[in-house]
């Protein structure tokens, strides 16, 4: 099972379905083929304008960009950006905390959407599995800036929980938000409450495709629930958790922008630093395009080593990884 | 799920369950339902509660001693708020439509086979999948192109998701050839096989990647934060408005508007409620669609 980007799948198709063979002459095919062309022509042209020509824009990297001056006129200055930057401590706290971040999302919450997967598919009640299922995917519709609002109006020092705890009194014995150290253990909480639900639905599909003979062998074999989950399902979903973990390596350095955007109020600019909030803060808003642009570079040719490396690796376990 | 797994037969091999298994099961699924269902709840209690009552809890109300909507009516009244609603449901409409429509052209011919050059082109996007344009360059691109503070800024940059085209091609892929193959011999171009053949068949995928593409704009609050810097708050959508309130708490936001209110929790929680009811309330004719919409296209066993 891997997602089809190759279109290895097209390529298998009878040559009926269209009415001019492949060797035909270019010509031919091009009056053949110039309505699909046709239909083509904007996205291309977005791809083209909004992610070839701005990758165009890194170029800024090696100059001393001047918004009002421009591209064109700021001048030269070899690396001497890279260099601002790798002796920057601010960066290399943010790539720190992504890397931190990054880890514990690993270990707290990839399994978490597996186990609610295995919990909703054990229900034989089709409805509670239906109305459960319905319920738990929707937080993932809710924006990130939403659901900080949530957490705050439930954990935060005037929040719910505070009430309920000292009893309608106005002190703030409970405030998670504030302390810095709450910062990462609040990233992990907030992202299994928004997140957890849609998670399964991928693994969900996977153990519906489970052939039930299988379970029914090894039951029969005298398997209980222990086994036949470490012999039938998870060999069944390896390539998905697989697929999943590639994807995953790929985003190590992005660690969920837009929910760390949400938190800077709470924790703080130094806790909450990851590299994307370092590049629009010290970016954008600061006006140092040029080291933000070197940073964006750093983080984009990272993330795809890692995401080759992770496929790469993949490959030779004998897994099918993203692409072949 | 999928249709023919719904069956409530329990299997013969699996055997009864123990009493025990069963009520932890039944526990869970309660604690997993309440958890994702007071924070909602707690958010529109606190919205609709008179301003006496959440002020003396400090801020929140669970169960409204009678419902009192003058926080809407404030928010909208405000101004800020209404405009912003306008600007959050034009882009959501007018960014949708455009996304959708570009994707499934573009979808539709690399799913075509031996179309001459789409396989560059298909390799062309699928990079930028790997390797997108970063934050900085996107920014650099929209103020050459002149796009600052302009509308447009917050959906032509964005225009095209590489993932929800994978899927939409995907899908397209899985519908039979014979169904093409007809459609030609009837004299049917592609533009025609397209609108009359693919999309009637399509449904689905088009719905699921139709939310992901409205969710998005809906709740974009970044775009507006970089594109849009010199604009009046009239011109802000919702969810950058919304994240002023809420980030800001010292009353430094973005809108230059304070919120004038003895119980700014109750507004904000109407606030987050108006962000909500949207998707809330386009959930329910969706997700139907989720399965087969979002599985069939992206994953192929």
């Amino acid at each position: 099972m891997a997602v089809d980007v190759t279109g290895r799948a097209s390529r298998r198709r009878p040559a009926t379905a269209r009415p001019t063979p492949v060797r035909a002459s270019w010509r031919t095919r091009l009056n053949r083929d110039k309505v699909l062309w046709l239909m083509m022509a904007p996205g291309i042209a977005y791809f083209a304008v909004f992610q070839y020509a701005a990758q165009l824009g890194n170029v800024i990297a090696f100059k001393d960009y001047v918004p009002f001056i421009g591209i064109n006129g700021s001048a030269w200055v070899g690396l001497q950006n890279f260099t601002t930057l790798f002796h920057d401590p601010a960066f290399w706290h943010a790539v720190a905390n992504s890397l931190e971040l990054a880890g514990l999302q690993l270990v707290f919450f990839f399994p978490v959407p597996l186990a609610l997967a295995l919990l909703l598919h054990s229900l034989t009640r089709a409805w509670v599995r239906k109305l459960v299922v319905s319920v738990v995917y929707l937080p993932h519709f809710i924006s990130w800036v939403i659901v900080a609002g949530l957490f705050v109006q439930v954990l935060g020092p005037d929040g719910m929980v505070n009430g309920l705890v000292t009893g309608g009194g106005h002190q703030h014995l409970v405030n998670v938000f504030g302390d810095p150290a709450m910062f990462k253990p609040m990233m992990i909480v907030e992202l299994i409450w928004k997140d957890c639900g849609w998670g399964t639905i991928i693994f969900l599909a996977a153990l519906y495709q489970v052939d039930d003979s299988l379970y029914e062998a090894v039951s029969l074999d005298g398997a209980g629930w222990g086994r036949r989950h470490w012999h039938v399902t998870l060999p069944s979903i390896r390539p998905v958790i697989v697929l999943l973990l590639i994807l995953r390596v790929g985003d190590i350095l992005s660690v969920g922008f837009d929910q760390v955007m949400q938190q800077r109020a709470s924790f703080g600019p130094q806790a909450s630093e990851v590299i994307d909030t370092y590049i629009y803060y010290h970016g954008v808003q600061d006006g140092n395009f040029s080291t933000g642009a070197v940073a964006g570079l750093f983080k984009g040719v990272v993330a795809l080593i890692l995401v080759l490396a992770a496929n790469k690796i993949a490959h030779k376990l004998g897994e099918q990884g993203i692409y072949q | 799920m999928s249709g023919t797994q719904q069956s409530t037969v329990r299997p013969a091999w699996l055997g009864r369950p123990h009493p025990a298994v069963s009520a932890a099961k039944a526990v869970a699924i309660a604690v997993i339902l309440l958890l994702v269902a007071i924070p909602f709840w707690l958010i529109i209690a606190t919205s609709i509660s008179p301003d006496a009552q959440v002020t003396a809890n400090g801020g929140w109300s669970l169960w409204p001693k009678s419902i009192d909507l003058h926080a809407y009516a404030d928010v909208l009244n405000g101004g800020v708020i209404g405009h912003a609603v306008l600007v959050s449901a034009t882009v959501t409409l007018l960014g949708t439509l455009l996304s959708l429509a570009s994707t499934i052209l573009l979808a539709y011919a690399l799913s075509r086979p031996n179309v001459l050059g789409a396989r560059p082109v298909l390799l062309a996007i699928l990079f930028t999948f790997l390797f997108p344009a970063g934050m900085i360059p996107s920014f650099l691109i929209v103020t050459d192109l002149k796009l600052t503070d302009h509308l447009a800024s917050l959906f032509l940059p964005v225009m095209i998701n590489v993932f929800n085209l994978v899927v939409m091609r995907g899908f397209f892929q899985g519908i039979p050839e014979e169904l093409y193959e007809a459609a030609r011999l009837d004299g049917a171009g592609e533009l025609r096989t397209l609108l009359r053949i693919v999309l009637p068949l399509s449904k689905a995928v088009i719905a699921v990647v139709g939310l992901y593409y409205a969710v998005a704009y809906w709740n974009d609050y970044f775009r507006a934060m970089l594109y849009l810097n010199n604009s009046s708050a009239d011109h802000l959508p919702l969810s950058t408005i919304l994240r002023d309130y809420l980030t800001s708490t010292n009353a430094q936001n973005q809108t230059g508007e304070a919120l004038l209110t003895n119980a700014p929790q109750k507004t904000i929680a109407a606030l987050i409620v108006m962000g909500v009811v949207p998707i809330a309330a386009a959930f329910p004719f969706l997700q139907r669609f989720f399965t087969k919409g979002v599985l069939t296209g992206a994953v192929k066993s």
